[in-house]
């Protein structure tokens, strides 16, 4: 908003604009390729980000002509299972909106409801004001959020902090962005029952699980980012571990796949130490081995490493 | 002689300009956050110079990274206190500083009766002076 709005002069009414230069100016094709390249999958969101910018950019031009329109809003909602993204698609979020020239800073708050609601009366207000103080210039994030209303505890202070938070959700809107994050159910049930909630929200996003393909992809991502990779049969084994794991309970996509990565790696250390005189190479130390992935419990026992650890 | 013509109290920064507007505020709270600073909003109806500490309106606003949030906080206090001084302080946290690096005034009262000057004749013909606020001359929250 505001960067855009000083510098702007108003352009005649048979004058042109060009889309094309002022897309270029915002750098946004730049996020938009790093959000294909980093987050695999994930269609639904990728289309509906692309279309916020759409909307974004050709609200700058019109305000070239001079055409008001209401600022819009811009509160999400993301749904879906564990390890879907939300919160990493929630922090580019925040890097899109500000290239666009939606908010100022474009930083991320990431709160749950022990964050804004209070333990005592007259503590819930001021909790809930100072994080959306905080998260002012950029994206507010709030994880779980049908917490926030307790059905069956009528006392419960979360209903004055949604309150709060619809309030200035309607009349802050330049200066910041809601984004509501949780699973499909709950957040269904929390809606009904804050249908004021529902209405200010424009973007309802649904993150898909992810394919198995796409889960060795993000593996082989999040391993290329730590200087890792798999041989051929790791990955190999990797497909086969991910086909097991994702019928076990308790799957949550994209972060079962990082402990798991995270338990290769120590495997992977293990391996390499047993034998302590030989001399390693770089590829030795890059490298996880079929036997690194085999090793997991999943395979033997059919359950995981960590069973009480994951969730 | 009249020394102050508008009559208007000069405490802090920019306390000799006309008032700030809300873009003007916006701009120097903007430069506290961009050092770091935390930002205070404060209130009185005792505007004496040696009157160091006013109430504060609220916590001090740590973390910020937007002026949003505490002009939010400037306004609701305009409109808690419409008729009394407010002003943002600026405080810098750094180990050996830990004091208020910006200090100014945002609201004041529609009519500022200023001070006047006490005489006290004390031992032999010396003789003492202060400073004394015309407003405080009526009870807390009578002032202005």
């Amino acid at each position: 908003m505001s960067n855009t709005t000083n510098s702007e002069v108003s352009i005649a009414e048979d004058g042109l604009v060009d889309l094309e230069a002022e897309f270029k100016v915002s750098n946004i094709q730049e996020v938009l390729d790093k959000l294909d390249k980093e987050l695999i999958g994930l269609k639904p969101v990728k289309t509906r980000i692309r279309e916020v910018a759409a909307l974004l950019l050709v609200d700058r031009l019109r305000k070239k002509f001079e055409l008001s329109s209401e600022t819009p809003t811009l509160h999400m909602c993301f749904t879906g299972n564990p390890g879907t993204g939300k919160t990493t698609v929630a922090m580019r979020m925040g890097e899109i909106l500000k290239r666009l020239g939606y908010v100022r800073e474009g930083h991320l708050v990431t709160v749950t409801r022990d964050d804004l609601v209070g333990q005592y009366i007259g503590h819930t207000a001021p909790k809930t004001k100072e994080v959306i103080k905080k998260a002012m210039g950029g994206v507010l994030f709030i994880d779980e959020a049908y917490y926030l209303y307790k059905p069956e505890n009528e006392r419960d202070y979360g209903q004055e902090s949604i309150e709060i938070l619809l309030q200035v959700m309607e009349n802050n809107r330049d200066d910041l962005v809601v984004i509501l994050a949780g699973y499909k159910d709950k957040m269904d049930r929390f809606f009904q029952s804050n249908p004021g909630m529902r209405s200010r929200i424009a973007h309802h996003i649904d993150f898909p699980d992810y394919s198995a393909q796409e889960l060795l992809q993000i593996a082989k991502l999040m391993l290329a980012q730590q200087n890792y990779r798999l041989s051929a049969a790791g990955e190999q084994a990797f497909a086969e571990y991910l086909k097991l794991r994702m019928k076990l309970p308790h799957f949550s996509n994209a972060r079962s796949v990082r402990n798991a990565l995270d338990r290769a790696r120590l495997r992977q250390a293990n391996r390499l130490f047993a034998d302590p005189k030989k001399k390693l190479s770089k590829t030795d130390l890059i490298t996880i081995e079929a036997d690194d992935v085999l090793a997991s419990r999943v395979f033997s026992e059919g359950r995981t490493d960590a069973e009480d650890a994951e969730d | 002689m009249m020394t102050n013509h508008g009559n208007r109290i000069t405490q802090g920064q920019f306390s000799f300009l006309p008032d700030l507007s809300d873009e003007q505020i916006t701009a120097q709270i903007k430069y506290a956050l961009n050092n770091g600073w935390a930002v205070n909003v404060e209130y009185t109806d005792d505007p004496h110079p040696r009157n160091t500490y006013w109430e504060m309106f609220g916590m001090p606003m740590f973390d910020l990274k937007d002026p949003a949030g505490i002009l939010m906080e400037v306004n609701n206090c305009r409109k808690t206190f419409p008729n009394h001084y407010i002003r943002v302080t600026a405080f810098n946290s750094t180990r050996g500083v830990e004091s208020p690096t910006m200090s100014f005034i945002v609201n004041r009262p529609k009519i500022e009766p200023g001070f006047g000057l006490t005489r006290q004749e004390v031992d032999g013909r010396s003789i003492r002076y202060t400073v004394h606020s015309y407003a405080t001359d009526k009870g807390e929250g009578e002032r202005y």
